[in-house]
């Protein structure tokens, strides 16, 4: 019984077991094709993931390029600085780690808790700056402290230096990197690191790109705790392209010192090769102070400054051009054949149209005079007149043809176009419609023109240059240079000629410049006309001429106002220094040099500065003898570069 | 039948050494070399202590493993049910005088050995059951009144090491006990009866979990929920499996595990680092050396003819195959992680001899199998 119960038992057990083993093979296939689905179908995509467990990368910023001046002259460097780093998951304690360095740099609690939002917003691997710009003692004395400090550390690095705070503006500055910046420029995402600074105007902003060079980075082997194994490859990167601009930082140095106390900006320009010699603006500041985080008490006092130090005033700085505006005004007139040059208007102080009173700035009048005379005296009277007989459509359109109203260098973010007014502009942006009186405005100079310092430099190279369209460039690069390279042997020629005042024109045409007039007798006229302004008696600038050979040079005075006067203030013969400061009116002036053989154009405008020729042409006076002082020096310096 | 009992029982050591089966035992013993090799890959290539008392492990239970392999049957079956209690015991002294480490309480403390009774339960609850229904008549499996002894012998030592906590071991256990009762014949009404009260005991249950095993268990239904907390474990392992590819990144190689990617690499991991090194080629030798064992102790099973030897074999088989199955499938994402080791090849002194004394009862049925129980 015994024995048949087992049998029976034997057999069921064999039967539940058979299910078992089907099961147990289902299992094993299962098992099998997982192993077949990780280790072979799957097996890149894990291998892949593998590494990136196994390594890790530390990037680092190369060093940024150097900005220099047309001689090799260091205007944006670096230095060595020293930092103080922590990779928080180094540290066995990280808050006793904070107390100590608390201790140690003097640290704020507001930086501290900074620190911390820091440290657990990444990585635990990844450094944490705290500070950028250790000075040496506080170096040292980490140093000395460092065995205790497990978690820091200290690191030699370099930054950016600014030495020439005469160029601030022009090469502007840089900073970390903000949220707008990683989402607006695009190259920044391989090029960031936790050090990068990048440029936030001017040219470093310009050039931030090539000068910010290629991320290096050191490739460790890495464990699951982001400890460092071993280091399997390092990439040193490539440092930034090294930058030579036209800029000379002489120049750059008197104009800014000649604009000391003042707000206002100077620019010169080759008007031929279109470089931009000196570009200032006042007052200036200390673009160092960026580079590490600029303290909240300094950033106010440069945004609450009455006369706006962060704004470069020679591209972002827009003003009425005032009597500037006249030699265009003249070669507008002759251009379109509606003025004859010969033509005499009596200039009794003021003119009447439709009951308004159209002062001229000399209240006694100038009496009778010509165009050449008009330009000369700059009878605000002869351009009512010319203003009224051209309209605005054709001065704004040669206004346009000279580079007013539109950018003159390529890539400054801050740079501002102006307005160069005319009736569909005004349509558009007033609604309303043009009067002629605003005509009459518009011929001296006034009313809705907005025009930048460096836009007016432009327009006198222009003229200077006989009236042909040239590409300002602040960059040198070597190909632009090759092409001048027959410009200095044509000048040594054309010495056979002296005296001849446009005898450049054949070789400008030989470059296939854009012309800009319809008879060039048109623009030497003007040129002519503006020798008289500042060389002969009864010229608006003619006390601060000079009279060495070589240095003889032609420009234009202007006043703009900013408030216009009132009857009363004229009756009362107030004088612009009297007028509260803001009120008073912008002194400006451009001029050439040397009158016969031009090569430079200048522009000064001082804010708030009075008259033209009281308060700019002397600054241009100063400007343009060193200029030409240093000709010889930059002439040798291009030979030698093409060579 | 006396008469052939009486001739069998004089077996001398060579001729129980010669009927052993060699295909078994060679398969434990490649696998034991291949252990020495993964052990040796996670100390990092240096003969160090996880190796050594590996490799000392493994010899001292593998002597035990013919030891217990020469015992008769008989003594096996005369001796399971104190071998359970005494195992119970143990299960009970752990609770009050158990070794706790990381939350869990589960060692006793021999100073040569802690020793984790759970693991030797696995073994024991097998051998009661066997026992059990070898006992009984075939009429008597399905009557309530025997269902009750073999589930409170399940439960008992369920409970115990549930509370430990170590549900891995306890689920392991359980399942080893219900394979016994499910192989002894009992209908598969109770088991439809049993599943639907675990079901309706389920919320309950959740609440008794841990907050680490509910995270568990959500992770492995989504790894990617958290891939550095929970889910790291079978991401990782899955990244370190699949990045062997077919023939592995070579002998201390699997920079998954040399880097500290790989968790409990010694223990329940050990395949996922033998399948960085060796590849799908390794791996498959592996889970090949672990089903012809199976098979082999089926076989075994098939051989004798007492119902206790029977059961007990294909129990054993089966709930080897389980915790073979259970932690291949938990390393390679398939399964939650439940904490399960590799039989023989995981480093572990209690699963160690808790195998060995099950594959040396196993052997044992061979070499006696001619030989009467009773």
């Amino acid at each position: 019984m015994i024995n048949s119960s087992g049998e029976s038992k034997s057999k069921l057990i064999g039967r539940r077991m058979f299910v078992i083993s089907a099961a147990k093979a289902v299992v094993v296939f299962g098992i099998l094709g997982r192993l077949v689905s990780l280790q072979i179908n799957e097996s890149k995509k894990y291998k892949t993931l593998s590494d990136k467990n196994r390594f890790r990368e530390w990037k680092f910023s190369p060093p940024r390029g150097t900005i220099n001046d047309y001689y090799g002259k260091q205007i944006a460097s670096n230095k060595q600085v020293y930092q103080l780093h922590i990779i928080p998951e180094n540290s066995e304690n990280i808050e006793t780690l904070l107390f100590r360095l608390k201790n140690i740099l003097n640290l704020t609690d507001k930086k501290v808790f900074k620190i911390r939002r820091k440290i657990t917003s990444q990585k635990p691997w990844d450094p944490v700056v705290i500070s950028d710009n250790l000075t040496w003692s506080e170096f040292s004395r980490i140093n000395l402290f460092l065995h205790e400090l497990q978690g820091a550390e200290p690191i030699v690095s370099v930054a950016r230096l600014y030495t020439e705070p005469s160029s601030a503006h022009v090469i502007g500055y840089v900073s970390k990197a903000s949220k707008k910046d990683l989402q607006n420029k695009a190259y920044l995402k391989d090029k960031i690191t936790t050090s990068t600074r990048v440029g936030k105007t001017g040219l470093e902003s310009k050039l931030d790109l090539q000068v910010l060079g290629d991320v290096g980075y050191k490739r460790y082997e890495v464990n699951a705790y982001g400890k460092r194994i071993k280091e399997i490859s390092i990439n040193p990167g490539k440092a930034g392209q090294n930058f030579k601009t036209t800029l000379d930082q002489e120049v750059q140095e008197l104009a800014s010192n000649l604009l000391k106390d003042k707000s206002g900006s100077v620019c010169v320009m080759d008007i031929y090769k279109g470089d931009i010699v000196a570009m200032v603006s006042s007052p200036v500041f200390d673009p160092n102070q960026f580079v590490h985080g600029i303290n909240t008490e300094n950033w106010n006092k440069l945004i609450k400054h009455r006369d706006k130090p962060l704004i470069n005033k020679s591209i972002a700085g827009l003003y009425p051009p005032g009597s500037t505006i006249k030699s265009l005004a003249v070669i507008s007139a002759l251009e379109n054949d509606v003025f004859n040059p010969k033509t005499v208007i009596r200039c009794s102080g003021s003119i009447e149209l439709y009951g308004e009173k159209f002062h001229c700035w000399k209240k006694k009048g100038h009496g009778y005079m010509d165009m050449r005379e008009g330009l000369k005296q700059s009878c605000d009277v002869y351009f009512y007149e010319v203003a009224r007989k051209l309209g605005i459509d054709r001065l704004s359109e040669t206004a346009r043809k000279f580079g007013l109203g539109e950018k003159v260098l390529d890539g400054f973010i801050e740079e501002r176009t102006g307005i160069v007014p005319n009736t569909s502009w005004k349509k558009k942006y007033i609604g309303k419609n043009w009067y002629l009186g605003e005509t009459l405005h518009a011929g001296i100079g006034q009313g809705y023109w907005q025009s930048s310092p460096m836009q007016l430099c432009l327009m006198t190279a222009q003229i200077a240059n006989g009236g042909y369209k040239i590409k300002p460039r602040i960059i040198l690069n070597d190909d632009e240079s090759k092409k001048f390279s027959d410009l200095n042997q044509f000048i040594e020629d054309r010495k056979l000629f002296a005296d001849d005042v446009v005898s450049l024109y054949d070789f400008i045409s030989k470059f296939k410049y854009k012309s800009l007039f319809r008879n060039p007798e048109n623009i030497k006229f003007v040129i002519d006309a503006l020798y008289g302004a500042t060389n002969e008696p009864g010229g608006t600038s003619y006390g601060s001429r000079l009279t060495k050979k070589g240095f003889i040079f032609a420009g234009k005075t202007g006043t703009s106002q900013v408030k216009r006067f009132t009857a009363r203030q004229r009756e009362l013969e107030i004088k612009n220094e009297d007028l509260p400061y803001k009120d008073r009116d912008h002194a400006l002036f451009v001029a050439f040099a040397p009158f016969n053989d031009p090569r430079y154009a200048i522009s000064v405008v001082i804010e708030h500065g009075g008259s033209g020729s009281k308060s700019a042409a002397p600054i241009a006076k100063k400007v343009i003898k060193k200029v030409l002082e240093r000709h010889p020096l930059r002439e040798a310096q291009a030979n030698g570069e093409v060579a | 039948m006396f008469k052939q009992g009486s001739i069998q029982s004089h077996l001398n050591f060579r001729d129980k050494f010669l009927a052993m089966d060699f295909v078994l035992l060679s398969c434990i013993i490649f696998l034991g070399l291949i252990s020495f090799f993964a052990m040796y890959s996670t100390d990092g290539g240096e003969f160090a202590y996880h190796t050594k008392s590996h490799i000392v492990r493994f010899f001292v239970f593998f002597f035990l493993f013919f030891v217990a392999s020469f015992f008769k049957t008989s003594f096996w079956y005369s001796t399971s049910i104190p071998i359970y209690i005494f195992i119970l015991i143990l299960l009970i002294f752990v609770k009050y005088f158990g070794l706790t480490s990381s939350g869990s309480q589960r060692w006793l403390d021999l100073y040569f050995l802690n020793l984790q009774p759970s693991e030797l339960m696995k073994i024991g609850l097998i051998l009661f059951l066997a026992n059990y229904y070898h006992r009984i008549s075939a009429g008597d499996v399905n009557r309530i009144t025997f269902l009750f002894k073999p589930l409170v012998a399940l439960i008992i030592p369920f409970i115990l090491v549930v509370t430990q906590p170590d549900l891995g071991t306890a689920f392991l256990i359980g399942v080893g006990g219900f394979i016994v009762i499910w192989l002894a014949g009992v209908k598969m009404k109770y088991f439809t009866y049993f599943g639907l009260i675990l079901v309706s005991l389920t919320p309950i249950a959740i609440s008794f979990l841990k907050p680490y095993q509910k995270s568990r268990i959500l992770t492995f239904l989504d790894p990617s929920r958290d891939p550095l907390g929970a889910g790291y474990q079978i991401t990782q392992s899955k990244i370190a499996i699949g990045s062997g590819g077919f023939f592995g990144k070579g002998f201390l190689n699997g920079s998954q595990s040399y880097l500290d990617y790989l968790p409990e690499k010694h223990t329940d991991f050990i395949f996922t680092l033998f399948s960085e090194e060796f590849g799908f080629f390794g791996s498959s030798i592996v889970l090949a050396l672990y089903v012809v064992m199976t098979m082999r102790i089926v076989s075994i099973g098939n051989m004798v003819r007492d119902t206790f030897s029977k059961l007990y074999c294909y129990s054993f088989a089966t709930a080897f195959f389980i915790y073979v199955a259970v932690n291949m499938c938990m390393v390679l994402g398939l399964i939650p992680i439940v904490g399960a080791p590799l039989p023989i090849l995981s480093y572990g002194g209690s699963s160690m001899m808790a195998m060995m004394l099950g594959l040396g009862i196993a052997m044992s049925c061979k070499i006696h199998k001619d030989q009467s129980i009773n």
